[in-house]
């Protein structure tokens, strides 16, 4: 199956490398495989691939990691729009629950 | 709703905690699918707190949940011929990875419901195996700080439970990925299916009134002649953005899903004019029409799908809702049209 790739360059995905201690916490919480471990630092690696869960961010312990994170979902942004709120979804059932 | 998974109780420190099965009956199985097909959803939860796999002590595993029936399910029928402790938080009845995106599945939430079950009575560890999914939500360092429990990610897929334990609880690179396979597509469709039937019978409605429409001004009897071309376009139009689209996601070129449910408007429209006899100028319109229907169906795929990011779908929102609306409202002027000339 060829790999399913979102838009290219839209991301806020930002990792400060001065402050990383190298506790890997980014790359095992990261549902894409967005960072890899280089020079006993976290490094980001596919870039693209970032879904803007904010797993990461939310995990560094040294705050090393910003992103705006928020839901990918046309009728959350649409209902967020239309309440004048941020996006919110509705969903109560989607996403990859087991095999 | 029937609580058909107690299946006993278990004796603890601090009193009893209920034992659960970790087979399905036939009632899970059934409702589970019904509420894939979206009916029943917004109750389909259990109860927050501490339920006991098999007959756990102090020095059992301790594996965290959402109260979305469906993840408790996956996540006890994997736990099959083990000892452990399911901690179900109250996430309002959804499941982990949406929940942690609205901070309900959350650090706050986890340190609650450790206190409120007296975990720290019952079992001697310190660790609480949490979903990856969860993680959105939940800052395992803050955990550790405030609860004294060291949260240990898990992996992805309930079902991938026991190979993480054999490899020392450790979820290798493949267990810590997000796929979205051929068949977890499909079992997202009938829910987005049922999503936008209103809206569906709204486009519907709209197309059959203006088929009425003829030179000498409106009639019922035209709706019948001309109507079913139009109203066949319509609805393959929202098949083609909701079941297609998602279907043949990686197979279908453009990354933004507006212009991949264009694609397959698109196609259905020519397929459909095969069927039927009918002027270029009618085809043409039912086609602007359907592109839109298609695109903007298929754009709410974004929300199901596990790779996109907000700032994607709102750029990519940016610019096809007003194509769209163009598409929508060429459409319906040339359909108009093909009724007078």
């Amino acid at each position: 199956m060829k790999t399913m790739q979102y838009l290219k360059d839209v991301v806020t995905l930002q990792l400060n490398r001065d402050k990383c201690t190298g506790c890997m916490m980014c790359i095992t919480v990261c549902p894409h495989e967005v960072f890899q471990f280089k020079d006993k630092k976290a490094f980001i690696q596919n870039r693209d691939q970032c879904m803007e869960c904010g797993a990461c961010a939310k995990n560094c312990p040294e705050g090393a990691i910003s992103v705006r994170s928020g839901v990918g979902c046309a009728a959350g942004i649409l209902n967020g729009l239309l309440k004048g709120t941020e996006a919110s979804c509705d969903c109560s059932g989607t996403g990859s629950d087991c095999c | 709703m029937n609580k058909k998974y107690i299946i006993g109780t278990v004796d603890t420190v601090v009193g009893t905690v209920n034992q659960i099965s970790t087979l399905w009956s036939s009632s899970d199985l059934w409702s589970t699918i019904k509420v894939r097909w979206s009916t029943g959803r917004m109750n389909y939860s259990v109860k927050q707190g501490l339920y006991a796999i098999g007959t756990p002590n102090a020095d059992s595993d301790i594996f965290v949940s959402a109260n979305y029936k469906l993840s408790f399910d996956h996540l006890r029928r994997a736990l099959h011929g083990m000892n452990a402790w399911v901690l179900v938080l109250d996430t309002k009845g959804i499941n982990v990875w949406c929940a942690a995106g609205k901070k309900t599945f959350s650090t706050e939430n986890i340190i609650k419901s450790i206190k409120n079950t007296s975990l720290e009575q019952i079992i001697k560890h310190r660790k609480i195996i949490v979903p990856q999914l969860g993680a959105p939500g939940v800052a395992a360092h803050e955990v550790k700080e405030k609860s004294g429990f060291s949260v240990i990610y898990g992996p992805v897929l309930a079902c991938d439970i026991k190979p993480f334990i054999e490899n020392g609880y450790k979820a290798t690179p493949s267990m810590r990925k997000v796929n979205f396979t051929l068949k977890e597509r499909a079992k997202l469709i009938p829910v987005d299916l049922m999503y936008g039937k209103y809206k569906l019978m709204i486009a519907i409605g709209v197309i059959l009134i203006l088929s009425g429409i003829d030179k000498t001004g409106f009639s019922f009897s035209r709706i019948i002649e001309t109507g079913s071309f139009s109203v066949c376009s319509v609805l393959w139009a929202y098949i083609a953005g909701i079941v297609i689209t998602p279907l043949m996601l990686p197979y279908t070129p453009f990354r933004a899903f507006a212009l991949k449910g264009a694609i397959w408007g698109t196609v259905s429209t020519l397929v459909i004019k095969q069927f039927f006899n009918v002027s270029n100028l009618n085809f043409i319109a039912l086609g602007f029409f359907s592109i839109s229907i298609a695109s903007f169906a298929a754009m709410n795929f974004t929300g199901s799908s596990t790779y996109t990011s907000l700032s994607g779908v709102k750029k990519e929102m940016k610019w096809s809702i007003p194509l769209q609306i163009a598409f929508a409202a060429i459409g319906i002027i040339l359909f108009i049209i093909s009724k007078l000339v």
